[in-house]
């Protein structure tokens, strides 16, 4: 159960997405996010929301590992939707008691709605065709300008692939530990919250206990390799834009123009 | 002997439907009769793990069923938290699971979950940690101040604590020197012996197999290629070393004498046997 969590996976794949270089990937995500809140009408929107089921295409990842992604925030889209729902101006359709429902709550609810889901997909999208590794690389990349301002961008990507890198270990560790504990008869099923908070104490010590030990032998492995921050390390991996990276880009500007069109006349 | 558990067509698969989709365990189907001690090899990844995990009800199979007594452990959902105190599982390097303020209240945990008073907790637990080799004044200690040997002695008197019908061990003496082994086996040999509960073994060594198994499950690639008495399971050296597995290295040299002509019995699997086998050949030539 604990191995289902979906959001942040990485998905091996032979996909266009999954060649472009993660620098670029990061930088369309950011973009793509803003130009999702500059949608002010039906046909901007839809614009986006076509690039959207676009890139779930293009990415050659299962619709279905989408769908889970979205699983996780079902409640928080439709809640939001519907409180938008109730605070809308404009032409009264319905009206019960204090709550009225209007053309403008509608509108409001089917774009936020909207706007939700594209920025899960999108996300996704870049998680699944990106390997932790590659990601940090690019946001290490991308976050060299803040060095001037002594902030250590290495020492923040590092601790990120870390962080990364042991989160399936942890679930890993976790799921052991919780069978371990089974089998000596813990029930972590049943009962009340209290109970069940109770239960998880013999699965939360251990894993203390082990992430404290994986992290001293972490830090040890890095000395032992002379690991001394990011001053004068060279790469094995350089990243590298190539012809498909500025098609990328290319095609994302012409879906920002297509926006900003959308937005202005019509 | 009656059998107490036995699977029929057991399959786990991990991922399924997935890229990662990996075929764990494919139709397995073995008895285990009430009493035995049975060990089981293979290499790394070869399913035993998952098999075992099966055995107890913390994996759910794919296909297939785990019968004990005859009856499916999955029957009934409700009655699987019993069957994990019937089926005894200590999992590798169990020393990870260690969480109490000290180990006798660590020990307690099985006990105490099977809802037991609080005086029959306190007799099994002496008792476990009797059998498990800790003494008595460490019982009042962090577990996280024992030592390598004892934190794994501790952890194992957990599972032993809840006095299972069935003790199934993963690898209990791997990351042990070879004292804490032999006296880590010998414990589970005389624990058998006191108890004549059934024991399921698992290790990486022969030596440790040969000295204490009734029968051995070879396991490879999810498939149980052999299930056999040891002497049989390990006169078939051939096939077991492709298999990426070898046999205990007393049988190998007392094989390459038969063949030179020696005439010793087949699959010897302690070197007391081959000791005796040896002293009685060289009586009858008269050189001693």
């Amino acid at each position: 159960m604990i191995r289902d969590i979906a959001i942040g996976q990485f998905y091996p794949a032979n996909g266009i997405l999954h060649k472009l270089d993660p620098r670029v990937k990061v930088l369309m995500l950011i973009g793509f996010i803003v130009l999702i809140f500059c949608t002010f009408n039906f046909f901007a929107l839809g614009l986006v929301a076509l690039t959207v089921v676009a890139a779930m295409f293009l990415s050659k990842v299962p619709i279905k590992l989408y769908l889970k992604s979205m699983k996780a925030i079902i409640i928080v889209i439709l809640i939001t939707s519907l409180l938008n729902l109730f605070y809308g101006s404009g032409e009264v359709l319905c009206q019960w008691w204090i709550f009225k429902i209007t053309y403008g709550g509608i509108y409001n609810a089917i774009f936020v709605a909207v706007r939700i889901i594209s920025l899960v997909i999108i996300s996704s999208a870049l998680t699944f065709t990106t390997s932790p590794t590659d990601l940090t690389d690019a946001l290490e990349r991308l976050m060299k300008p803040l060095s001037v301002f002594k902030i250590k961008t290495h020492e923040i990507a590092m601790m990120m692939t870390i962080a990364l890198r042991f989160v399936p270990t942890l679930l890993e560790e976790t799921d052991k530990i919780m069978s371990a504990q089974k089998a000596r008869g813990a029930d972590m099923e049943s009962g009340n919250l209290l109970k069940r908070i109770k239960a998880l104490v013999p699965v939360l010590i251990p894993l203390f206990v082990s992430a404290f030990r994986r992290a001293y032998d972490l830090a040890m492995a890095m000395e032992c390799r002379c690991y001394q921050g990011g001053k004068g390390r060279t790469r094995m991996k350089q990243l590298k834009t190539s012809k498909r990276d500025y098609v990328a880009v290319l095609i994302s500007l012409i879906i920002l123009a297509g926006v900003i069109i959308c937005n202005i006349l019509l | 002997m009656s059998i107490i558990l036995r699977t029929e067509n057991l399959c786990f698969t991990y991922g399924a439907g997935t890229p990662f989709e990996k075929h764990a365990v494919k139709n397995v189907n073995i008895d285990i009769k009430k009493g035995e001690v049975i060990g089981v090899i293979g290499h790394t990844g070869s399913g035993k793990s998952t098999l075992m995990q099966m055995l107890n009800g913390l994996i759910a199979p794919t296909s297939g069923r785990v019968l004990l007594d005859g009856k499916d452990i999955h029957e009934n959902k409700k009655e699987l938290r019993g069957v994990r105190f019937r089926v005894g599982l200590v999992f590798q390097y169990p020393e990870n699971q260690l969480f109490e303020e000290t180990v006798r209240k660590d020990i307690s945990f099985g006990p105490q979950n099977m809802g037991l008073p609080s005086e029959a907790v306190e007799k099994r637990v002496k008792k476990a940690a009797e059998f498990a080799g800790l003494k008595e004044e460490l019982l009042d200690r962090s577990p996280f101040d024992l030592s390598g040997g004892e934190k794994r002695r501790a952890a194992i008197a957990g599972v032993i604590a809840m006095d299972p019908e069935i003790l199934i061990l993963d690898e209990p003496t791997a990351g042990l020197d070879p004292m804490g082994r032999d006296v880590l086996l010998s414990q589970i040999e005389a624990y058998h012996k006191a108890r004549n509960n059934t024991v399921l073994l698992v290790s990486h060594s022969m030596e440790d197999i040969a000295n204490i198994a009734d029968r051995v499950l070879v396991m490879c690639e999810g498939d149980c290629v052999m299930f056999d008495e040891t002497h049989k399971v390990f006169s078939r050296a051939e096939e077991l070393e492709k298999m990426g597995l070898r046999v205990p290295q007393i049988t190998k040299i007392t094989t390459e004498l038969r063949r030179r002509g020696v005439p010793l019995s087949e699959g010897i699997l302690t070197v007391n046997q081959a000791f005796e086998e040896i002293r009685e050949i060289l009586r009858r030539e008269g050189k001693i």
